[in-house]
């Protein structure tokens, strides 16, 4: 705890915002989704990335991805479809040019993974396992926009097991799986992933959907449907987080719409260890040191000493 | 590379359905290069929920409010009212808030010094032309071919004569300037200039054809490519084109918005550049 002097007369205790999920500690709950902060380089000119809780970088695959045909976004009410597919440099091309400019930064390095096939999940994960600049791992098996890698293994709580336990035998890192809303009941899912093994769950992924151009009747993605996020999703993402708490042990880091610090407090409070910032980075990129400060600054005046007083708080 | 908190200066309707904005940059002039953009955004508006890329038409001063402060240093967007987003925007007045992200990509190359030089520009693409001209004038021949459905999407024309360059319009319906696509006039000027050098932005089709001509008489060529984006620095990949050699097993995807806007010709698959055809952002935000 550090005194913040505000005036002459009277000092306020600086909140405690530090949390620890799965044994990576963060300075604050505040990280970006993957996908929509790129290698961390590209925010640098924008934001001190040493104030945020940890950086977590694109989805990244054994090969590099080309991705989806364009056009690949839209934007919706109070929202945006994307269908990037996956596109990233490949592991060797990580390493060798995204990795070296990470290690400079007094950050966590989460880094986002998915594999075409189960071995390819597990080699991924092995190879990210040796390196000391990745803190931990977060298995992407919510990826709405490609047939492998993605949903497919995040939909079936069997197969989603499956490929947790292959990544958990593979790797020592801290491991978050991140889940897709595009279930029945994300609570199966979430309790099959904790049995096999996670360290944390990451929820949610986007929501699939697809926008039409009334004048040329075309879908305004090239890949028809896409994932859904921004502010539209925030509601169902709160609720998801909130269905999650209740049915793992495991820390969860809630995300889905969040552009204020009111919005990460929401997550907070029903019980998310940490937030995910996505689709704000692009519409502000320093959005995500607003929403620190505003959550400090919500601590101070609710006189909260340890964002922990926080978390999980809701009222039933 | 900047997020600027700033406020409209000006905002008018110069041509029908096309505005002006005149934006608070102090300190842009200087970083600013011809074919850069930025993302634009209403401060205090959601939705649109998304910055809207616009190229910089140009930057310049404006006497204090009041003696003794220093001028005031502005950027200038020109946008058609095309959508949700534009819609907006052409209601902003003096001293609305809005934010400026910028300047964003890599902007023109300014080609060989004394060489003929000829911009052309289609529609609300002639924009990030004009700072080009301002630095091409002080040591080439300059000439503008723009071109438009009709005369209400002929702008900006007297600005650039001002600079001393030399323009030619066409317009489809003919009711302004020669009667047809640009691309004809062009056609015609790179016989009688076959040293030039070529710079265009406008429309797909437009930029399509105009590639096709240069090609065909190996005259050098840079395109200011329009596409939609989420971010502007290279994080969403929203905004990719197809480089040359691109396929499948060895992706050349470019991001519009870093590796760009402006491209060498070459660099680009021209076959299957985008998957779309017309990918302007200007025709959809």
């Amino acid at each position: 705890m550090t005194d913040l002097a505000m005036n002459n007369k009277t000092t306020v205790k600086r909140p405690s915002l530090a949390v620890n999920i799965a044994g990576i500690h963060l300075k604050n709950p505040v990280m970006p989704a993957s996908g929509t902060f790129g290698y961390g380089e590209e925010y640098a000119p924008y934001l001190d990335l040493e104030r945020i809780g940890a950086i977590v970088t694109k989805g990244l695959s054994l090969r590099p991805k080309a991705g989806n045909p364009t056009p690949r976004i839209a934007e919706t009410i109070s929202g945006m479809l994307n269908a990037i597919g996956l596109q990233n440099v490949g592991i060797d091309d990580f390493i060798k040019f995204k990795l070296p400019f990470l290690r400079e930064v007094n950050t966590p390095v989460i880094v986002n993974f998915f594999g075409n096939t189960l071995d390819e999940y597990g080699e991924v994960a092995a190879r990210l396992a040796d390196l000391p600049e990745v803190a931990g791992l977060e298995l992407n098996i919510s990826c709405p926009n490609v047939k492998q890698g993605g949903i497919v293994f995040g939909t079936d709580p069997k197969a989603a097991a499956e490929v947790v336990s292959l990544v958990r035998s593979r790797s020592q890192k801290p491991l978050i799986v991140k889940l897709t809303p595009n279930v029945t009941d994300i609570t199966v899912i979430a309790r099959a992933v904790e049995e096999a093994g996670a360290d944390a769950l990451c929820c949610i992924n986007t929501i699939t959907g697809m926008a039409v151009d009334i004048k040329t009747r075309k879908a305004r993605l090239a890949n028809r449907t896409g994932g859904l996020s921004g502010p539209a999703i925030r509601p169902i993402a709160v609720r998801m987080v909130h269905q999650v708490v209740q049915a793992v042990k495991i820390p969860v880091i809630g995300v889905g719409g969040i552009v204020r610090a009111a919005d990460a407090l929401e997550f907070l409070i029903v019980g998310a260890k940490a937030v995910q910032v996505g689709t704000a980075n692009f519409v502000d990129p320093a959005a995500m040191l607003g929403i620190v400060e505003g959550i400090e600054q919500f601590c101070i005046e609710e006189g909260i000493g340890d964002i922990g007083e926080l978390i999980g708080s809701l009222q039933l | 590379m900047k997020n600027f908190k700033t406020i409209v200066l000006s905002n008018q309707e110069i041509s029908s359905g096309y505005y002006r904005m005149r934006i608070l940059a102090p300190g842009f002039g200087k970083v600013g290069k011809p074919g850069q953009f930025i993302m634009f955004r209403v401060q205090t508006s959601l939705p649109p929920l998304l910055r809207r890329p616009f190229g910089i038409f140009r930057t310049g001063f404006l006497p204090a409010d009041c003696e003794g402060q220093p001028p005031k240093e502005y950027l200038e967007i020109l946008y058609k009212v095309v959508g949700r987003g534009t819609t907006i925007m052409s209601g902003l007045h003096e001293g609305d808030r809005v934010e400026v992200l910028g300047p964003l990509g890599r902007g023109f190359d300014l080609g060989v010094a004394g060489n003929d030089k000829i911009l052309v520009g289609g529609g609300i693409g002639l924009v990030p032309l004009y700072m080009l001209a301002q630095e091409l004038v002080k040591s080439s021949r300059v000439r503008l071919l723009i071109g438009g459905k009709r005369r209400d999407d002929i702008i900006m024309v007297t600005e650039f004569e001002r600079l001393g360059v030399n323009t030619h319009i066409a317009t489809e319906d003919g009711s302004l300037g020669e009667e047809g696509f640009v691309t004809r006039v062009l056609e015609r000027k790179l016989q009688k200039y076959p040293r030039a050098e070529v710079f265009a932005c406008g429309p797909m089709p437009m930029l399509e054809a105009v590639q096709r001509l240069c090609a065909a008489e190996n005259v050098p060529l840079q395109v200011s490519l329009e596409a939609l984006m989420a971010c502007g620095v290279g994080a969403c990949l929203g905004c990719v084109v197809k480089g040359a050699g691109h396929s499948e097993q060895n992706p050349q995807y470019l991001c519009t918005c870093k590796e760009g806007p402006v491209f060498r010709a070459e660099r680009l698959d021209w076959s299957k550049l985008t998957d779309e055809e017309g990918t302007c952002e200007g025709c959809k935000s």
